[in-house]
């Protein structure tokens, strides 16, 4: 589904990134470790497109990222639902309004996926906060609100940059839950986060693997953690 | 329906779902709307401008064209012999489809505005005044003259051509200025949507950011704005419109002793022009924050 191969990204003059190459198929699940400022979040922006490599190949759903148009990636972004650490929501929208935004742009009707969305609140457990602002909402809340939002266009790959990072232990395995479940679904996931012990947790309930960014290199990581 | 009649269409209809993700900007709107509407007011002075001029041009152009005066100054006792004389030469002349003498009360009117009235017209020296109107072919004025040297040796045939010409082009000049004018005010209009629309454009970069990361389409985006700019421009400049018009209304009458200042404004059909305003306002929006919207969504990273 989404390819990376002997990819460098730099900025600056420096590099970030080198030699990275990634195979996430369907249905897999990944974590990628490394310190903060490691590349996490640059290499989970190459998956979808938000960057282009300095060299290497990013190959999204078969096609070459390099030859994508603009509306291409956008296209791209439905089938790949991306939780950010910072969340990014949409202050003046209601909770519900921004969990159904990507049904919006996609030009979706509303009414026809209402029942959707009711469900998918319930799921993560925010029906009562549907009508809540942003602002408003707790941290845990708002990285589930972020996961409903990824998840609402059941796209194939759900990349989650430090979802359990401004939450408690109990609200971290509650996200981690429900990641398990849309992974059981057969959807593919891609964890950053410098949490281990999220990730010692997940180990015992699905077959991961642990990516780890070091040094700007990528390499498989386990055995010591 | 054609493809781009659907489009604008959809364009003033919307999308309530798209309107919602991009927030209302404040002092953007007030500003489109405000600049709209300065710019129509002004733009229908400019128009009436140029028709106003137009239709002077048109008239000094037409009217003055075909007629010359024929102006007698003889002694007393042989004007009248003169002015037979020159009638009879006018009658005669391939061109000119009538002459007449002007009688005393209309040579007393045409010096009424310089003497005042009542003026004793038979007591003074004043030459004869024949007005010559041709026919579509028109006379040749330099056989005319030489005739009229040969058979009324005080007549003078003025065939306006000397004051005319400038007039005419005074008119027109005053004409393409006002059409320089609309031009002018609808770059103006552009620049300053432009520039509320990019001020709008950088005060959203993180609703763009969140809708991009959504996967919405850049045309989604855009149109979200180019949508409210244009409506904002509609509305702003059909304001203009209505209050433009309403001072040209008020306006004095044009009179028989009014200038050309008095007769600015519209006549006739001509009052359905400043119709086309609003309409031209929404297009000129329309295209400024469209490419404005390109070019800092093509620039956004």
């Amino acid at each position: 589904m989404i390819e990376l191969e002997n990819v460098a990204y730099g900025y600056g003059g420096g590099e970030l990134l080198s030699d990275v190459s990634l195979n996430l198929h369907a249905g897999s699940f990944h974590f990628l470790i490394g310190p903060s400022g490691a590349g996490k979040t640059t290499l989970l922006k190459l998956c979808y497109g938000a960057l282009l490599p300095t060299s290497g190949t990013v190959t999204l759903f078969d096609r070459n990222v390099r030859d994508l148009e603009r509306d291409d990636i956008a296209m791209t972004r439905r089938r790949v639902g991306v939780v950010h650490q910072d969340c990014q929501f949409l202050d003046h929208l209601s909770v519900s309004d921004n969990i159904s935004l990507p049904l919006m742009v996609s030009g979706r009707d509303l009414q026809a996926e209402a029942a959707n969305l009711k469900e998918l609140t319930s799921w993560v457990g925010l029906t009562e906060r549907a009508g809540a602002l942003p602002p408003e909402l707790s941290g845990g809340e708002r990285q589930r609100a972020a996961l409903a939002r990824a998840i609402i266009m059941s796209p194939d790959v759900i990349l989650a940059d430090e979802p359990t990072g401004n939450v408690d232990w109990e609200m971290s395995q509650r996200l981690l839950r429900l990641l398990l479940e849309l992974n059981r679904m057969g959807k593919t996931i891609m964890i950053a986060t410098h949490d281990l012990a999220l990730v010692r947790a997940a180990k015992s309930q699905v077959q991961s693997r642990v990516l780890r960014i070091s040094g700007g290199r990528l390499q498989s990581a386990g055995a010591d953690l | 329906m054609s493809a781009s009649i659907r489009k604008v269409i959809e364009l003033l209809a919307g999308d309530a779902q798209a309107d919602k993700a991009v927030p209302p900007t404040g002092y953007t709107a007030t500003l489109t709307l405000f600049s709209a509407g300065a710019m129509a007011f002004l733009a229908v002075f400019a128009l009436a401008l140029s028709l106003a001029t137009g239709r002077l041009a048109d008239r000094w152009g037409d009217e003055l064209a075909r007629s010359s005066t024929l102006r007698i100054s003889a002694p007393s006792d042989q004007m009248t012999a003169q002015t037979e004389a020159a009638l009879n030469v006018l009658a005669t002349t391939k061109g000119v489809a009538s002459a007449r003498a002007l009688d005393d009360d209309e040579q007393r009117a045409l010096l009424e505005p310089w003497f005042g009235p009542d003026l004793p017209i038979e007591a003074l020296p004043i030459p004869q005044l024949i007005e010559v109107i041709e026919d579509d072919e028109g006379f040749d004025p330099a056989g005319l003259r030489l005739r009229l040297a040969a058979e009324v040796p005080g007549a003078v045939l003025d065939d306006h051509t000397r004051w005319r010409r400038p007039l005419i082009r005074a008119a027109e000049r005053l004409r393409l200025l006002g059409w320089v004018s609309l031009g002018l005010i609808m770059a103006t209009t552009a620049a300053m949507i432009t520039l509320a629309a990019n001020s709008a454009l950088a005060a959203n970069t993180q609703v763009i950011s969140v809708l991009r990361l959504v996967g919405a389409r850049d045309v989604y985006i855009a149109r979200a704005f180019v949508r409210r700019f244009t409506l904002r421009a509609l509305g702003g400049a059909t304001v203009g419109v209505i209050l433009g018009s309403a001072a040209i209304l008020l306006l004095p009458s044009a009179d028989t002793g009014g200038g050309f200042l008095t007769g600015l404004g519209f006549r006739g059909l001509h009052w359905l022009w400043p119709l086309v305003i609003p309409p031209l306002a929404a297009i000129v929006a329309f295209i400024a924050t469209r490419a404005a919207a390109r070019r800092t969504l093509k620039d956004m990273t």
